[in-house]
């Protein structure tokens, strides 16, 4: 009994120091060493993340640009302390899930657009940062209207941003909201 | 068409696993592998232990018990005093004493239920020195458990079993920390944080809009928190979150990880008693069900959400997208819930509570069947075994006949020991849920109403009995009635299994083995893999129906209502 006691305390305090400090010190060394810009959140030279960078954050639809998913709302930062990251966790048959969807579908049709399913729910995050080109290509009518710029070119554009999946087979396609509004910035009516 | 290649890919990767891992892992707990004596030697010395001698399984059970009660205290002290300790970027305050209890106790039990979001609670020192360090541990431990029982029915002829303290710094030094460093690399690579700086500000200079974002020493947590079958994330949306699981690949790679080790044991196990044959039935039973679930479980999330839908929102070939990432899609999010449930990780990468009523029923009852297709490392291995004893003394009863398993006759104390460890679990499920949802304690708890309600209370319970972790994320699990009640869960679901199957190895490692007659019944064939299979339904079945009843299933029956 008191060899045990003796033992788990002698070795509580060896793997405090190999697993609990080392090992994420170790990682930690090892990766801003060779990935710091991953490390780091991935930034650009704008500030901007394009991994880690929801597009709409409790703002409304702005036609002019390429809309992401809804907010879950949990605004990500509250007076500039980093909030919580959170899906809305409502059920599949949950009335306030129908209820906020109605609401969404009304949003989007008021900018002539007849959203996908992606364009009405929140993420598992909250804080997805892709939508799917299918997304994209919905609100290809609006985008056009409001800047100008024939269909054709975004639909062409949209194509050009479509990732994934990753290796041909790992996940889904996907369009990163900001680096497709990014690009279509620099396009001129 | 991505979603059969990603499938394939996983069984291939998991019968590379099962075939050099599940090699390796034997060598390492034989003492053949010996790469870092350098640190191990010094360990044993500290230690005063010969790595020689071996324990019995009381002094074993002793040895775990005593390891966890120092470990948890000392988790527990850094939580409620983070506040006055280092690498506190954002200088979060001390965890309040109920929330502390639950996480030090639910990281100890490979539980990693999470009543609290990471990045808002947990300073760095916290998720490193009290939650990381636990992630290592009881995953060595578990492993290390299931070994000893391994060599309970393993013909050694000796009663021993193994040394509690040699186990765990192997598994610790030999197998997680090396694999978890290599995953934790690729991870990084793909976009996962790594650093100790805090929140930055991010600009988005096309709308003007500034936010402020978590970060944190996060890609090489994430290693161990799939490798470990832990699965408690650095941020609330765990492996949903981009800076947890960046990419399709980090999202593979997850599932693979925390498939391997458990898939691995069944080669230990086949090795170890000198039969491959009976490790392959094992591992059959396993891959039998988790295909049944994925297959369930992919189908219904690639349905279209009934609220959606009902809404006015559907589009063919796009399934339930509510509480799901664009990159990762609903199918492979479903393989990730599955193989999450199914292996008492608990990581998520979608949102659970907003599956549809029949893939909610999958991840809840992927659980409810005891963890053991492939289960938690280590837990797995030791709970399937348990199972394994009752099939063959339902076989004895059918044949009429003293049973044996592996050539050792499974007697009265045998069958007793495996029946408790399988029935405390479901005991302590049921009895919780019932007080749960009697009291208002418990039933302020869930944001859904009706029976997807009941079922978050549900969830939580199994989740926490079987040591799993994952969550219908819209409960409120932050009050002391869920803080007491979760961790006794999570207490009787690890050590109520844990112990009885050290007692039952060293039961039988005492005894002799019998020369298999023309009157044995085998264990390394077909019908053995159905009826450990139908054992394990049948238990989890009957044992869960009514409650199942109440909550997923009466809604998915009940079409066209709302609440």
């Amino acid at each position: 009994m008191r060899t045990a006691i003796y033992r788990s305390f002698v070795l509580t305090a060896i793997m405090l120091v190999i697993v609990g400090a080392a090992y994420p010190l170790a990682g930690w060394a090892f990766a801003q060493a060779t990935f710091t810009h991953q490390a780091d959140g991935s930034l650009g030279s704008n500030g901007s993340s394009l991994i880690g960078q929801p597009w709409n954050s409790g703002t409304s639809i702005n036609p002019q640009w390429f809309n992401g998913r809804p907010d879950a709302d949990n605004p990500l930062s509250v007076n500039g302390v980093a909030g919580e990251s959170s899906a809305a966790n409502l059920g599949p048959r949950s009335a306030v899930l129908v209820t906020s969807v109605r609401a969404l579908i009304k949003e989007w049709r008021a900018v002539g657009v007849s959203p996908t399913p992606d364009l009405v729910t929140t993420s598992g995050s909250g804080i997805d940062p892709d939508i799917s080109p299918l997304d994209a290509r919905v609100q290809v009518p609006m985008v056009s209207k409001a800047r100008h710029i024939p269909a054709a070119r975004l639909y062409q554009l949209i194509a050009q941003q479509t990732r994934g999946p990753q290796w041909g087979f790992l996940g889904s396609s996907y369009v990163n909201v900001l680096s497709l509004n990014e690009a279509l910035s620099t396009l001129r009516p | 068409m991505s979603f059969a290649l990603t499938v394939i890919a996983l069984v291939v990767g998991l019968a590379l696993c099962w075939r050099f891992l599940g090699a390796y892992l034997v060598a390492v707990y034989e003492g053949r592998v010996r790469f870092l004596r350098f640190l191990e030697r010094p360990i044993y010395r500290l230690l005063g232990t010969n790595p020689d001698a071996e324990q019995s399984w009381q002094r074993y059970a002793l040895s775990a018990v005593m390891f966890s009660g120092v470990t948890v205290a000392v988790t527990y002290i850094f939580l409620v005093t983070q506040g006055h300790l280092p690498f506190n970027p954002q200088h979060l305050g001390n965890v309040t004493p109920a929330l502390a209890f639950n996480t030090a106790v639910s990281f100890l039990t490979n539980t990693n239920w999470q009543n609290y979001g990471g990045e808002t609670t947990m300073s760095y020192f916290s998720q490193m020195m009290g939650l990381e360090f636990h992630q290592f541990l009881s995953a060595a431990v578990g492993l290390g458990v299931a070994v000893a029982v391994i060599r309970g029915f393993a013909n050694r002829g000796k009663p021993t079993i193994g040394n509690f303290w040699v186990d765990t710094v192997r598994g610790t030094i030999y197998v997680l920390l090396p694999l978890s460093f290599v995953l934790g690399i690729i991870f990084v690579a793909q976009g996962a944080v790594d650093t100790l700086g805090g929140p930055v500000t991010i600009h988005n200079s096309l709308t003007g809009v500034t936010q402020v974002i978590a970060l944190g020493p996060v890609a090489f947590m994430e290693a161990i928190k799939q490798l470990g079958t832990n699965g408690g994330g650095f941020f609330n949306a765990n492996s949903a979150h981009p800076f947890e699981n960046p990419t399709g690949l980090t999202n593979f790679l997850s599932m693979l990880s925390l498939l391997s080790i458990p898939v691995a044991l069944t080669y230990v196990f086949g090795r170890m008693v000198g039969k491959m044959r009976e490790g392959v039935a094992v591992l059959l039973a396993m891959t039998i069900l988790f295909g049944a679930w994925v297959g369930l479980a992919s189908y219904a999330e690639h349905q279209t959400n009934p609220a959606v839908a009902h809404a006015g929102v559907t589009y063919a070939g796009v399934g339930n997208t509510e509480g799901k990432e664009t990159r990762f899609g609903d199918t492979s999010s479903a393989l990730f819930g599955v193989s999450s449930t199914m292996t008492s990780t608990g990581s998520a990468d979608s949102a659970y509570d907003s599956y549809t009523p029949m893939g909610g029923f999958a991840l809840i009852s992927g659980m409810m069947l005891g963890e053991v297709s492939p289960g938690g490392v280590g837990s797995g291995m030791y709970t399937i075994l348990l199972f394994a004893i009752i099939a063959v003394f339902i076989g004895g009863l059918m044949i009429g006949r003293t049973p044996e398993y592996l050539g050792k006759k499974i007697q009265a104390r045998e069958v007793k020991l495996a029946g408790i460890g399988v029935l405390v679990m479901p005991l302590a499920v049921l009895i919780l849920t019932g007080l749960a949802v009697s009291l208002h304690a418990g039933t302020v708890g869930p944001l859904n109403g009706g029976p997807h309600g009941f079922t978050e209370i549900l969830y939580a319970f199994t989740s926490q009995a079987n040591n799993n972790g994952s969550a219908f994320g819209g409960l409120t699990g932050n009050t002391p009635f869920y803080n007491v009640t979760g961790a006794i869960a999570m207490l009787i679901g690890r050590f109520g299994v844990l112990i009885p199957a050290l007692a039952l190895a060293g039961s039988l490692a005492a005894k002799p083995v019998v020369p298999a007659g023309l009157g044995t019944f085998r264990t390394d064939n077909t019908m053995f893999v159905g009826l450990l299979l139908g054992v394990i339904v049948i238990v989890g079945g009957l044992t869960f129906f009514p409650a199942l009843a109440l909550g997923p299933l009466v809604e998915q029956l009940s079409h066209g209502r709302f609440w």
